[in-house]
């Protein structure tokens, strides 16, 4: 695992600042794309009524995801610690298969790229992939 | 035998067409190096990397860019056959330019391959040999990134699928070169 160092943390919280406002938006357009572009995502969300992008349960659902990013921000420092309840949520109820955490994090990254082309540098660009990696190994945890 | 609807095809085109490739080549290249670090391995002769800033005014890393971005355009203008497009390009260069694909690595860093990069032929032949390197997929994430960051809202779901549709073909069909 690559660690975050205390500059990539800085990054992620002064980038985390700007994005925050936009966040359900954010939110609602990666769950979007992942649905678009990896169909084979969609099975997780059969009882939902409209799986199209930006329907109600996908901005509802972008919402909540984009409430998780926020607490890993938050908790940055210990991510393993402070995201235990939600990897039992994700390894017990969810039973999200891990290989899926990679494809929303690269969808997010691709959202921030278009919401915030100049922001997104390359620096930043490494940092947020860094931490969406270890956000989604502390997810991860509980599995098995 | 990888089938494209209307919309993809259009997508492809359209997105190709208004690309620079000089400045998106040398952004995607460096944007690489710097997310995917380890990747400087394989340009070891390219001078200074030591930090972004570094590697974001490298003039090496984006003249390699866009010799890369030229190697798309071969795949870009033969959608319906862009295994064979590698392929003839692959055969083409082992036979005209007598290329031992063992030496290939040696030849990358030489002087003689660098004037040789200005073809785009060379694409080809050197991404079947980094084949084995490196993964082509980090180049092609940190393409999606600069393109999605250059067409912002245009970049939609739909043209995002059949973007990384493209680059995932071209991506199995280089792969496909490498013994």
């Amino acid at each position: 695992i690559m660690s975050l160092s205390a500059k990539d943390k800085a990054a992620v919280k002064a980038f985390w600042a700007k994005a925050a406002t936009k966040a359900d938006d954010i939110g609602s357009d990666a769950l979007s794309r992942m649905l678009v572009v990896y169909p084979q995502t969609k099975t997780y969300f059969s009882h939902w009524k409209d799986l199209s992008p930006g329907s109600a349960p996908v901005r509802k659902h972008g919402k909540t995801v984009m409430g998780g990013v926020a607490e890993a921000v938050a908790k940055i420092d210990d991510l393993t610690g402070g995201l235990l309840t939600l990897s039992e949520l994700h390894a017990f109820t969810l039973r999200v298969d891990p290989a899926n955490f990679k494809i929303l994090s690269h969808n997010l990254l691709v959202v921030l790229a278009t919401q915030f082309p100049e922001d997104f540098t390359p620096e930043v660009h490494v940092a947020m992939d860094k931490f969406l990696s270890a956000l989604a190994l502390a997810l991860s945890e509980k599995y098995r | 035998m990888v089938e494209w609807t209307e919309f993809e095809r259009n997508t492809i085109q359209s997105i190709f067409a208004n690309l620079n490739y000089e400045v998106t080549g040398a952004k995607a290249l460096a944007r690489c190096l710097v997310v995917y670090p380890w990747t400087q391995r394989y340009f070891a002769n390219f001078g200074n990397l030591y930090n972004a800033a570094a590697i974001m005014g490298n003039p090496k890393v984006a003249a390699h860019g866009t010799v890369v971005l030229h190697g798309l355009d071969r795949a870009v203008k033969n959608m319906d056959n862009i295994k064979a497009t590698y392929a003839e390009l692959s055969v083409l260069h082992s036979e005209k330019l007598h290329v031992d694909p063992d030496n290939f690595k040696v030849r990358l860093l030489s002087p003689t391959f660098t004037t040789c990069m200005q073809s785009c032929v060379c694409v080809v032949e050197q991404s079947c040999d980094v084949m084995s390197l490196l993964d082509p997929q980090l180049l092609a994430d940190c393409l999606t990134i600069v393109v999605a960051a250059q067409m912002g809202a245009a970049f939609t779901a739909e043209v995002q699928a059949a973007f990384q549709k493209f680059l995932a073909v071209v991506v199995s069909s280089l792969c496909r070169q490498y013994h």
